[in-house]
Protein backbone atom coordinates (compact mmCIF):
# COMPACT_ATOMS: atom_id res chain seq x y z
CA UNK A 1 0.00 0.00 0.00
CA UNK A 2 1.12 3.68 -0.65
CA UNK A 3 1.95 5.74 2.03
CA UNK A 4 2.19 8.76 0.36
CA UNK A 5 -2.09 7.97 -0.29
CA UNK A 6 -3.92 9.33 2.35
CA UNK A 7 -7.14 7.23 2.08
CA UNK A 8 -10.32 8.45 3.60
CA UNK A 9 -12.06 6.54 6.25
CA UNK A 10 -15.49 5.21 6.86
CA UNK A 11 -16.96 5.14 11.18
CA UNK A 12 -16.60 1.48 10.16
CA UNK A 13 -12.90 1.51 9.16
CA UNK A 14 -11.25 0.48 11.81
CA UNK A 15 -13.95 -2.12 12.80
CA UNK A 16 -13.35 -3.63 9.12
CA UNK A 17 -10.18 -4.27 10.06
CA UNK A 18 -10.87 -5.59 13.52
CA UNK A 19 -13.00 -8.18 11.25
CA UNK A 20 -9.89 -9.23 9.08
CA UNK A 21 -10.99 -7.51 5.72
CA UNK A 22 -8.33 -7.02 3.09
CA UNK A 23 -7.92 -3.54 2.63
CA UNK A 24 -7.92 -1.40 -0.79
CA UNK A 25 -8.27 1.80 -2.09
CA UNK A 26 -11.76 2.78 -4.06
CA UNK A 27 -13.00 6.14 -4.79
CA UNK A 28 -10.47 7.36 -2.39
CA UNK A 29 -11.46 5.35 0.69
CA UNK A 30 -10.13 2.66 2.68
CA UNK A 31 -12.84 -0.65 1.75
CA UNK A 32 -12.72 -3.78 2.70
CA UNK A 33 -12.71 -5.85 -0.47
CA UNK A 34 -12.70 -9.21 0.80
CA UNK A 35 -12.77 -10.72 4.57
CA UNK A 36 -11.33 -13.79 5.61
CA UNK A 37 -13.94 -16.01 3.87
CA UNK A 38 -13.32 -14.87 0.64
CA UNK A 39 -15.60 -13.46 -2.40
CA UNK A 40 -17.07 -16.90 -3.94
CA UNK A 41 -18.30 -18.01 0.18
CA UNK A 42 -19.28 -14.12 0.89
CA UNK A 43 -21.28 -14.24 -2.12
CA UNK A 44 -23.32 -17.44 -1.70
CA UNK A 45 -23.89 -16.90 1.95
CA UNK A 46 -25.27 -13.32 1.08
CA UNK A 47 -27.60 -15.40 -1.49
CA UNK A 48 -28.09 -18.34 1.35
CA UNK A 49 -28.63 -16.25 4.92
CA UNK A 50 -27.10 -12.52 5.26
CA UNK A 51 -24.71 -10.02 3.96
CA UNK A 52 -23.76 -7.15 5.52
CA UNK A 53 -21.94 -4.47 3.56
CA UNK A 54 -20.80 -0.86 4.55
CA UNK A 55 -21.25 1.71 1.94
CA UNK A 56 -20.49 4.66 4.07
CA UNK A 57 -18.32 6.01 1.21
CA UNK A 58 -21.69 6.50 -0.64
CA UNK A 59 -22.65 10.05 -0.84
CA UNK A 60 -25.85 10.59 1.48
CA UNK A 61 -27.73 13.78 0.37
CA UNK A 62 -30.49 16.04 1.52
CA UNK A 63 -32.49 18.60 -0.74
CA UNK A 64 -34.63 20.34 1.72
CA UNK A 65 -37.16 23.08 -0.02
CA UNK A 66 -36.63 26.52 0.92
CA UNK A 67 -40.57 26.59 0.72
CA UNK A 68 -41.16 24.02 2.66
CA UNK A 69 -43.12 22.57 0.33
CA UNK A 70 -41.60 19.17 -0.70
CA UNK A 71 -42.99 19.32 -4.60
CA UNK A 72 -40.61 22.37 -4.58
CA UNK A 73 -37.80 20.07 -3.67
CA UNK A 74 -38.91 17.33 -6.23
CA UNK A 75 -39.82 19.73 -9.38
CA UNK A 76 -36.14 21.29 -8.85
CA UNK A 77 -34.89 17.69 -8.86
CA UNK A 78 -36.72 17.18 -12.08
CA UNK A 79 -34.65 19.39 -13.78
CA UNK A 80 -31.44 17.12 -13.02
CA UNK A 81 -33.28 13.77 -13.96
CA UNK A 82 -35.51 12.10 -16.39
CA UNK A 83 -37.57 10.60 -13.38
CA UNK A 84 -40.90 11.31 -11.84
CA UNK A 85 -40.10 12.84 -8.47
CA UNK A 86 -43.17 14.74 -7.96
CA UNK A 87 -45.22 11.78 -8.51
CA UNK A 88 -42.51 9.65 -5.82
CA UNK A 89 -45.22 9.31 -2.54
CA UNK A 90 -43.78 10.36 0.95
CA UNK A 91 -42.09 7.34 2.35
CA UNK A 92 -40.88 6.01 -1.19
CA UNK A 93 -37.82 5.83 -2.86
CA UNK A 94 -36.84 5.26 -6.91
CA UNK A 95 -34.07 5.30 -8.99
CA UNK A 96 -32.75 8.21 -10.91
CA UNK A 97 -29.90 9.18 -13.02
CA UNK A 98 -27.97 12.75 -13.42
CA UNK A 99 -27.91 13.23 -17.36
CA UNK A 100 -26.17 15.44 -19.36
CA UNK A 101 -26.62 18.29 -22.20
CA UNK A 102 -25.51 14.78 -24.66
CA UNK A 103 -27.77 12.35 -23.41
CA UNK A 104 -25.08 10.72 -21.01
CA UNK A 105 -25.23 9.55 -17.81
CA UNK A 106 -23.40 11.83 -14.75
CA UNK A 107 -23.92 9.29 -12.15
CA UNK A 108 -27.06 6.91 -11.18
CA UNK A 109 -28.78 7.61 -7.84
CA UNK A 110 -31.70 6.53 -5.27
CA UNK A 111 -34.15 8.85 -4.60
CA UNK A 112 -36.43 9.31 -1.16
CA UNK A 113 -39.18 11.23 -0.33
CA UNK A 114 -38.93 11.51 3.16
CA UNK A 115 -41.89 14.21 3.94
CA UNK A 116 -40.22 17.68 4.09
CA UNK A 117 -37.12 16.53 2.24
CA UNK A 118 -35.80 14.67 -0.12
CA UNK A 119 -33.14 12.21 0.53
CA UNK A 120 -30.78 11.32 -2.36
CA UNK A 121 -27.46 8.76 -2.17
CA UNK A 122 -25.67 9.08 -4.52
CA UNK A 123 -21.91 6.93 -5.66
CA UNK A 124 -18.87 7.52 -3.79
CA UNK A 125 -16.38 8.49 -6.80
CA UNK A 126 -19.10 10.83 -8.22
CA UNK A 127 -20.49 12.32 -4.81
CA UNK A 128 -18.37 15.87 -5.07
CA UNK A 129 -19.15 16.29 -8.32
CA UNK A 130 -23.20 15.01 -7.72
CA UNK A 131 -23.31 17.54 -4.81
CA UNK A 132 -21.98 20.57 -7.27
CA UNK A 133 -24.27 19.98 -9.43
CA UNK A 134 -27.06 19.76 -7.68
CA UNK A 135 -25.94 22.85 -5.42
CA UNK A 136 -25.37 24.99 -8.57
CA UNK A 137 -28.85 23.82 -10.31
CA UNK A 138 -31.07 23.42 -7.11
CA UNK A 139 -30.18 26.38 -4.55
CA UNK A 140 -32.59 28.70 -5.78
CA UNK A 141 -35.50 26.32 -4.23
CA UNK A 142 -33.60 23.93 -1.82
CA UNK A 143 -31.02 23.68 0.63
CA UNK A 144 -28.15 21.02 -0.49
CA UNK A 145 -26.88 19.81 2.24
CA UNK A 146 -24.49 16.33 2.55
CA UNK A 147 -24.68 14.22 5.22
CA UNK A 148 -20.79 13.66 6.25
CA UNK A 149 -21.94 12.62 9.96
CA UNK A 150 -23.69 8.93 9.07
CA UNK A 151 -22.68 5.76 7.90
CA UNK A 152 -24.65 3.88 5.24
CA UNK A 153 -24.75 -0.24 5.94
CA UNK A 154 -26.07 -2.66 3.37
CA UNK A 155 -27.89 -5.76 4.88
CA UNK A 156 -28.78 -8.02 2.14
CA UNK A 157 -30.51 -11.14 1.54
CA UNK A 158 -33.25 -13.62 2.63
CA UNK A 159 -32.64 -13.80 6.31
CA UNK A 160 -32.38 -10.17 6.48
CA UNK A 161 -35.56 -9.38 7.51
CA UNK A 162 -35.36 -11.31 10.41
CA UNK A 163 -31.72 -9.81 11.50
CA UNK A 164 -32.89 -6.32 11.26
CA UNK A 165 -36.29 -7.31 13.07
CA UNK A 166 -34.78 -8.57 16.07
CA UNK A 167 -33.97 -4.55 16.82
CA UNK A 168 -36.93 -3.41 15.10
CA UNK A 169 -39.76 -5.15 14.37
CA UNK A 170 -41.18 -2.65 12.28
CA UNK A 171 -39.03 -3.00 9.47
CA UNK A 172 -40.36 -6.38 8.34
CA UNK A 173 -44.00 -4.56 6.85
CA UNK A 174 -42.00 -2.09 5.01
CA UNK A 175 -42.63 -2.85 1.03
CA UNK A 176 -39.34 -3.16 -1.87
CA UNK A 177 -38.86 0.60 -1.90
CA UNK A 178 -40.46 1.77 1.17
CA UNK A 179 -38.18 4.46 3.64
CA UNK A 180 -38.88 5.19 7.18
CA UNK A 181 -37.19 6.60 9.59
CA UNK A 182 -36.50 4.05 12.33
CA UNK A 183 -34.91 4.06 16.02
CA UNK A 184 -32.61 1.13 15.63
CA UNK A 185 -30.65 0.47 19.35
CA UNK A 186 -31.91 4.49 20.16
CA UNK A 187 -29.90 6.05 17.35
CA UNK A 188 -32.19 7.79 14.72
CA UNK A 189 -31.84 5.35 11.36
CA UNK A 190 -33.12 6.21 7.77
CA UNK A 191 -34.23 2.72 6.70
CA UNK A 192 -35.15 1.49 3.25
CA UNK A 193 -35.91 -1.79 1.51
CA UNK A 194 -33.37 -2.18 -1.17
CA UNK A 195 -29.91 -2.67 -2.53
CA UNK A 196 -27.68 -3.74 -4.81
CA UNK A 197 -27.35 -7.94 -4.90
CA UNK A 198 -30.81 -8.99 -6.00
CA UNK A 199 -31.59 -10.04 -2.99
CA UNK A 200 -34.46 -9.04 -0.49
CA UNK A 201 -32.78 -6.20 2.08
CA UNK A 202 -32.25 -2.81 3.87
CA UNK A 203 -29.62 0.13 3.45
CA UNK A 204 -29.78 1.94 6.76
CA UNK A 205 -28.13 5.24 6.98
CA UNK A 206 -26.95 5.56 10.64
CA UNK A 207 -25.25 8.65 12.15
CA UNK A 208 -21.47 7.99 12.72
CA UNK A 209 -21.55 7.51 16.21
CA UNK A 210 -23.86 4.54 16.40
CA UNK A 211 -22.32 2.57 13.23
CA UNK A 212 -19.99 0.58 15.06
CA UNK A 213 -22.35 -0.34 18.23
CA UNK A 214 -25.12 -1.43 15.45
CA UNK A 215 -22.91 -3.23 12.89
CA UNK A 216 -21.68 -5.35 16.48
CA UNK A 217 -24.91 -6.03 16.85
CA UNK A 218 -26.16 -7.48 13.59
CA UNK A 219 -22.72 -9.35 13.23
CA UNK A 220 -23.85 -11.05 17.10
CA UNK A 221 -26.31 -13.01 14.50
CA UNK A 222 -24.63 -16.18 13.09
CA UNK A 223 -26.74 -15.55 10.23
CA UNK A 224 -25.18 -11.90 9.46
CA UNK A 225 -21.46 -12.19 7.41
CA UNK A 226 -19.18 -9.07 6.68
CA UNK A 227 -19.03 -9.04 3.21
CA UNK A 228 -16.79 -7.19 1.05
CA UNK A 229 -16.52 -5.27 -2.16
CA UNK A 230 -15.70 -8.01 -4.76
CA UNK A 231 -19.14 -10.23 -3.56
CA UNK A 232 -20.80 -6.91 -3.83
CA UNK A 233 -19.57 -6.61 -7.45
CA UNK A 234 -20.73 -10.66 -8.13
CA UNK A 235 -24.09 -10.12 -6.62
CA UNK A 236 -24.77 -6.80 -8.57
CA UNK A 237 -23.07 -8.74 -12.06
CA UNK A 238 -25.65 -11.88 -11.68
CA UNK A 239 -28.36 -9.08 -10.92
CA UNK A 240 -28.17 -7.40 -13.87
CA UNK A 241 -27.58 -4.43 -12.48
CA UNK A 242 -25.21 -1.85 -13.46
CA UNK A 243 -22.22 -0.12 -11.81
CA UNK A 244 -21.56 3.39 -12.72
CA UNK A 245 -18.19 3.91 -14.48
CA UNK A 246 -18.20 0.76 -15.78
CA UNK A 247 -21.87 -0.09 -17.50
CA UNK A 248 -23.08 3.26 -17.97
CA UNK A 249 -21.02 7.07 -17.79
CA UNK A 250 -21.42 9.86 -19.81
CA UNK A 251 -21.17 8.19 -23.36
CA UNK A 252 -24.52 6.04 -22.61
CA UNK A 253 -27.85 7.58 -22.87
CA UNK A 254 -30.28 5.91 -20.79
CA UNK A 255 -32.31 3.69 -23.70
CA UNK A 256 -28.89 2.60 -24.60
CA UNK A 257 -28.41 1.55 -21.47
CA UNK A 258 -31.70 -0.44 -20.91
CA UNK A 259 -32.69 2.02 -18.27
CA UNK A 260 -36.07 3.05 -19.94
CA UNK A 261 -38.11 1.74 -17.22
CA UNK A 262 -35.95 4.41 -14.74
CA UNK A 263 -37.94 7.66 -17.20
CA UNK A 264 -41.74 6.97 -16.09
CA UNK A 265 -44.27 8.17 -19.07
CA UNK A 266 -44.74 11.50 -17.16
CA UNK A 267 -41.34 12.99 -18.13
CA UNK A 268 -41.66 11.04 -21.79
CA UNK A 269 -42.86 12.76 -24.90
CA UNK A 270 -46.19 13.25 -24.41
CA UNK A 271 -46.08 13.46 -21.00
CA UNK A 272 -47.40 16.10 -18.66
CA UNK A 273 -43.70 17.15 -17.56
CA UNK A 274 -41.99 15.89 -20.49
CA UNK A 275 -38.40 16.66 -21.00
CA UNK A 276 -37.07 19.33 -19.00
CA UNK A 277 -33.82 17.69 -17.82
CA UNK A 278 -30.49 17.66 -19.78
CA UNK A 279 -29.80 16.02 -22.53
CA UNK A 280 -33.96 15.50 -23.02
CA UNK A 281 -33.69 16.31 -26.91
CA UNK A 282 -31.44 12.93 -27.53
CA UNK A 283 -33.04 11.17 -24.77
CA UNK A 284 -36.30 11.94 -25.68
CA UNK A 285 -36.45 10.76 -28.78
CA UNK A 286 -34.34 7.69 -28.45
CA UNK A 287 -37.65 6.35 -26.77
CA UNK A 288 -39.37 5.92 -30.27
CA UNK A 289 -36.21 5.59 -32.60
CA UNK A 290 -34.00 3.48 -30.21
CA UNK A 291 -30.29 3.79 -29.65
CA UNK A 292 -27.40 2.79 -31.87
CA UNK A 293 -26.73 0.30 -29.45
CA UNK A 294 -27.85 -1.71 -25.92
CA UNK A 295 -26.77 -2.93 -22.96
CA UNK A 296 -27.70 -6.61 -22.79
CA UNK A 297 -26.14 -9.40 -20.66
CA UNK A 298 -23.44 -11.59 -21.97
CA UNK A 299 -23.20 -15.44 -21.17
CA UNK A 300 -19.85 -16.67 -22.12
CA UNK A 301 -19.79 -20.20 -22.99
CA UNK A 302 -17.36 -22.47 -21.08
CA UNK A 303 -15.89 -21.47 -17.67
CA UNK A 304 -13.28 -18.71 -18.14
CA UNK A 305 -14.45 -15.40 -17.59
CA UNK A 306 -14.39 -12.65 -19.28
CA UNK A 307 -13.87 -9.33 -17.74
CA UNK A 308 -13.90 -6.71 -20.94
CA UNK A 309 -12.61 -6.44 -24.38
CA UNK A 310 -14.43 -6.19 -27.93
CA UNK A 311 -17.24 -8.54 -29.29
CA UNK A 312 -17.50 -9.73 -32.77
CA UNK A 313 -20.50 -10.87 -34.72
CA UNK A 314 -18.09 -14.33 -35.85
CA UNK A 315 -14.80 -16.02 -35.19
CA UNK A 316 -12.59 -14.17 -37.86
CA UNK A 317 -14.13 -10.16 -38.23
CA UNK A 318 -12.25 -7.66 -37.16
CA UNK A 319 -14.85 -5.47 -36.75
CA UNK A 320 -16.37 -5.26 -33.53
CA UNK A 321 -19.92 -5.44 -32.31
CA UNK A 322 -20.07 -4.41 -29.41
CA UNK A 323 -17.83 -4.93 -26.12
CA UNK A 324 -18.10 -5.78 -22.41
CA UNK A 325 -18.13 -3.69 -19.42
CA UNK A 326 -17.87 -5.75 -16.84
CA UNK A 327 -17.94 -9.52 -16.92
CA UNK A 328 -16.49 -12.28 -13.88
CA UNK A 329 -17.27 -15.56 -12.60
CA UNK A 330 -20.77 -15.74 -10.95
CA UNK A 331 -20.98 -18.14 -7.80
CA UNK A 332 -24.54 -18.83 -8.21
CA UNK A 333 -25.19 -19.78 -11.70
CA UNK A 334 -21.86 -21.11 -11.32
CA UNK A 335 -20.86 -19.55 -15.08
CA UNK A 336 -18.94 -16.68 -15.79
CA UNK A 337 -21.69 -13.73 -16.87
CA UNK A 338 -21.11 -10.13 -18.30
CA UNK A 339 -22.67 -7.47 -19.69
CA UNK A 340 -21.77 -5.28 -22.30
CA UNK A 341 -22.90 -2.99 -25.09
CA UNK A 342 -23.78 -4.59 -28.78
CA UNK A 343 -25.09 -2.98 -31.94
CA UNK A 344 -28.89 -2.99 -31.72
CA UNK A 345 -29.54 -5.02 -34.29
CA UNK A 346 -27.45 -7.76 -32.60
CA UNK A 347 -29.15 -7.05 -29.08
CA UNK A 348 -31.95 -9.66 -28.98
CA UNK A 349 -31.62 -12.51 -26.32
CA UNK A 350 -29.66 -15.77 -28.02
CA UNK A 351 -27.63 -13.87 -30.43
CA UNK A 352 -24.34 -15.54 -30.45
CA UNK A 353 -21.32 -13.25 -30.55
CA UNK A 354 -17.60 -13.88 -30.02
CA UNK A 355 -15.78 -12.07 -27.30
CA UNK A 356 -12.01 -11.77 -27.40
CA UNK A 357 -9.80 -13.42 -24.78
CA UNK A 358 -6.21 -13.44 -24.41
CA UNK A 359 -6.39 -13.67 -28.11
CA UNK A 360 -8.74 -16.44 -29.00
CA UNK A 361 -12.27 -15.93 -30.10
CA UNK A 362 -14.69 -17.53 -27.17
CA UNK A 363 -18.27 -17.86 -28.20
CA UNK A 364 -20.87 -15.68 -26.19
CA UNK A 365 -24.57 -15.55 -25.98
CA UNK A 366 -26.66 -12.33 -25.71
CA UNK A 367 -28.75 -13.16 -22.20
CA UNK A 368 -31.36 -11.82 -20.43
CA UNK A 369 -30.53 -9.25 -17.54
CA UNK A 370 -30.85 -10.74 -14.73
CA UNK A 371 -28.62 -13.86 -14.42
CA UNK A 372 -30.29 -14.63 -11.41
CA UNK A 373 -34.44 -14.41 -10.15
CA UNK A 374 -33.93 -11.62 -7.93
CA UNK A 375 -35.64 -12.13 -4.54
CA UNK A 376 -37.05 -8.43 -3.94
CA UNK A 377 -39.88 -7.68 -1.82
CA UNK A 378 -42.72 -7.33 -3.25
CA UNK B 1 13.58 -33.20 -5.83
CA UNK B 2 10.65 -30.61 -5.41
CA UNK B 3 11.69 -26.96 -6.59
CA UNK B 4 9.98 -23.66 -6.66
CA UNK B 5 10.34 -20.65 -8.68
CA UNK B 6 9.71 -16.81 -8.08
CA UNK B 7 6.65 -16.78 -9.86
CA UNK B 8 4.98 -19.12 -7.21
CA UNK B 9 5.29 -22.52 -9.07
CA UNK B 10 7.08 -25.74 -7.61
CA UNK B 11 8.06 -28.64 -9.37
CA UNK B 12 8.30 -32.14 -8.05
CA UNK B 13 11.41 -33.75 -10.50
CA UNK B 14 11.62 -37.17 -10.78
CA UNK B 15 13.08 -39.92 -13.35
CA UNK B 16 13.46 -36.43 -16.13
CA UNK B 17 9.54 -35.20 -15.68
CA UNK B 18 8.81 -32.52 -13.54
CA UNK B 19 5.02 -32.41 -11.77
CA UNK B 20 4.42 -28.58 -11.83
CA UNK B 21 2.03 -26.54 -10.22
CA UNK B 22 0.96 -23.00 -8.07
CA UNK B 23 2.15 -23.27 -4.19
CA UNK B 24 0.19 -22.71 -1.09
CA UNK B 25 1.39 -19.16 -1.46
CA UNK B 26 0.48 -18.08 -4.70
CA UNK B 27 -3.65 -19.70 -3.87
CA UNK B 28 -3.24 -17.89 -0.82
CA UNK B 29 -3.11 -14.64 -2.77
CA UNK B 30 -5.42 -15.64 -5.75
CA UNK B 31 -8.26 -16.40 -3.64
CA UNK B 32 -10.94 -19.21 -5.08
CA UNK B 33 -10.38 -20.28 -8.80
CA UNK B 34 -12.98 -20.63 -10.89
CA UNK B 35 -11.67 -21.22 -14.21
CA UNK B 36 -7.54 -22.93 -15.08
CA UNK B 37 -6.86 -23.35 -18.89
CA UNK B 38 -3.64 -26.29 -19.68
CA UNK B 39 -1.27 -26.24 -22.24
CA UNK B 40 -1.76 -28.68 -24.73
CA UNK B 41 -0.61 -32.27 -24.25
CA UNK B 42 2.73 -32.37 -26.77
CA UNK B 43 3.71 -28.67 -26.51
CA UNK B 44 7.15 -27.41 -26.07
CA UNK B 45 7.43 -25.35 -23.84
CA UNK B 46 10.29 -22.77 -22.70
CA UNK B 47 11.44 -21.95 -19.23
CA UNK B 48 9.08 -18.67 -18.73
CA UNK B 49 6.55 -19.16 -21.59
CA UNK B 50 2.94 -18.79 -20.17
CA UNK B 51 2.19 -22.19 -19.72
CA UNK B 52 -1.49 -21.75 -18.17
CA UNK B 53 -3.74 -19.46 -17.01
CA UNK B 54 -5.52 -19.14 -13.58
CA UNK B 55 -8.84 -17.09 -12.83
CA UNK B 56 -10.04 -16.42 -9.54
CA UNK B 57 -13.15 -14.50 -8.54
CA UNK B 58 -10.95 -11.20 -9.36
CA UNK B 59 -8.20 -11.69 -11.84
CA UNK B 60 -6.36 -13.51 -14.27
CA UNK B 61 -2.90 -14.60 -13.65
CA UNK B 62 -0.42 -16.21 -15.72
CA UNK B 63 1.52 -19.65 -14.62
CA UNK B 64 5.15 -20.06 -16.23
CA UNK B 65 6.89 -23.24 -17.43
CA UNK B 66 9.73 -23.75 -14.98
CA UNK B 67 12.61 -25.22 -17.47
CA UNK B 68 12.29 -26.25 -21.18
CA UNK B 69 10.00 -29.23 -21.79
CA UNK B 70 7.44 -31.24 -23.01
CA UNK B 71 3.68 -31.24 -21.72
CA UNK B 72 3.38 -35.08 -21.54
CA UNK B 73 0.55 -34.79 -19.12
CA UNK B 74 -2.27 -32.38 -17.73
CA UNK B 75 -4.36 -32.40 -14.73
CA UNK B 76 -8.31 -32.48 -16.57
CA UNK B 77 -9.30 -32.64 -13.00
CA UNK B 78 -8.88 -29.24 -11.58
CA UNK B 79 -10.48 -28.16 -15.50
CA UNK B 80 -13.83 -29.78 -14.71
CA UNK B 81 -12.99 -28.40 -10.79
CA UNK B 82 -10.43 -25.58 -10.22
CA UNK B 83 -11.69 -25.36 -6.41
CA UNK B 84 -9.00 -28.44 -6.19
CA UNK B 85 -5.93 -26.48 -6.78
CA UNK B 86 -7.72 -24.12 -3.61
CA UNK B 87 -8.01 -27.70 -1.25
CA UNK B 88 -4.45 -28.84 -2.34
CA UNK B 89 -2.59 -26.49 -4.47
CA UNK B 90 0.90 -29.33 -3.74
CA UNK B 91 -0.83 -32.60 -4.36
CA UNK B 92 -4.12 -33.19 -6.29
CA UNK B 93 -4.09 -29.22 -7.38
CA UNK B 94 -1.35 -30.09 -9.68
CA UNK B 95 -1.03 -28.17 -13.11
CA UNK B 96 0.94 -30.15 -15.57
CA UNK B 97 4.02 -32.90 -16.42
CA UNK B 98 6.52 -31.76 -18.19
CA UNK B 99 9.42 -34.05 -19.75
CA UNK B 100 12.46 -31.72 -19.24
CA UNK B 101 15.22 -31.34 -21.90
CA UNK B 102 17.53 -31.14 -19.18
CA UNK B 103 16.71 -32.65 -15.54
CA UNK B 104 19.98 -31.12 -14.32
CA UNK B 105 18.89 -27.27 -14.60
CA UNK B 106 16.32 -28.19 -12.08
CA UNK B 107 19.11 -27.81 -9.49
CA UNK B 108 19.77 -24.20 -10.36
CA UNK B 109 15.81 -23.41 -8.81
CA UNK B 110 15.51 -22.65 -4.70
CA UNK B 111 14.79 -25.54 -2.55
CA UNK B 112 11.37 -25.12 -0.10
CA UNK B 113 13.78 -22.95 2.53
CA UNK B 114 14.99 -20.75 0.43
CA UNK B 115 11.05 -20.30 -0.88
CA UNK B 116 9.76 -19.71 2.64
CA UNK B 117 12.18 -17.30 3.06
CA UNK B 118 11.01 -15.62 0.31
CA UNK B 119 7.46 -15.36 0.56
CA UNK B 120 8.10 -14.91 4.61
Amino acid sequence: MDSAVVMKKTPLTALNIALGGKMVEFAGYEMPVQFAEGVMKEHLHTRAKVGLFDVSHMGQVILRPKSGRIEDAALALERLVPVDILGLKEGRQRYALFTDDKGGILDDLMVANRGDHLFVVVNAACKAQDVAHMRAHLSDLCEVEELTNRALVALQGPAAEAALAKFAPEVAGMAFMEVRGVQILSADCIVSRSGYSGEDGYEISVPDRAAVALVRALLDNPDVHPIGLGARDSLRLEAGLCLYGNDIDRTTTPVAAALEWAVQKVRRAGGARAGGFPGADVILPEFEKGAARRRVGIAPEGRAPIRGGALFADETSAVPVGHITSGGFGPTTETPVAMGYVDTALSAAGTRLFADLRGKRVAVTVATLPFITPRYKR
Amino acid sequence: MLKYTDDHEWLNVANGVATVGITTHAVEQLGDLVFVDLPEVGATLAKNDAAATVESVKAASDVYCPLDGEVIEVNDAIRNDPSIVNSAPQGEGWFFKLKLADASEAEALMDEAAYLALVG
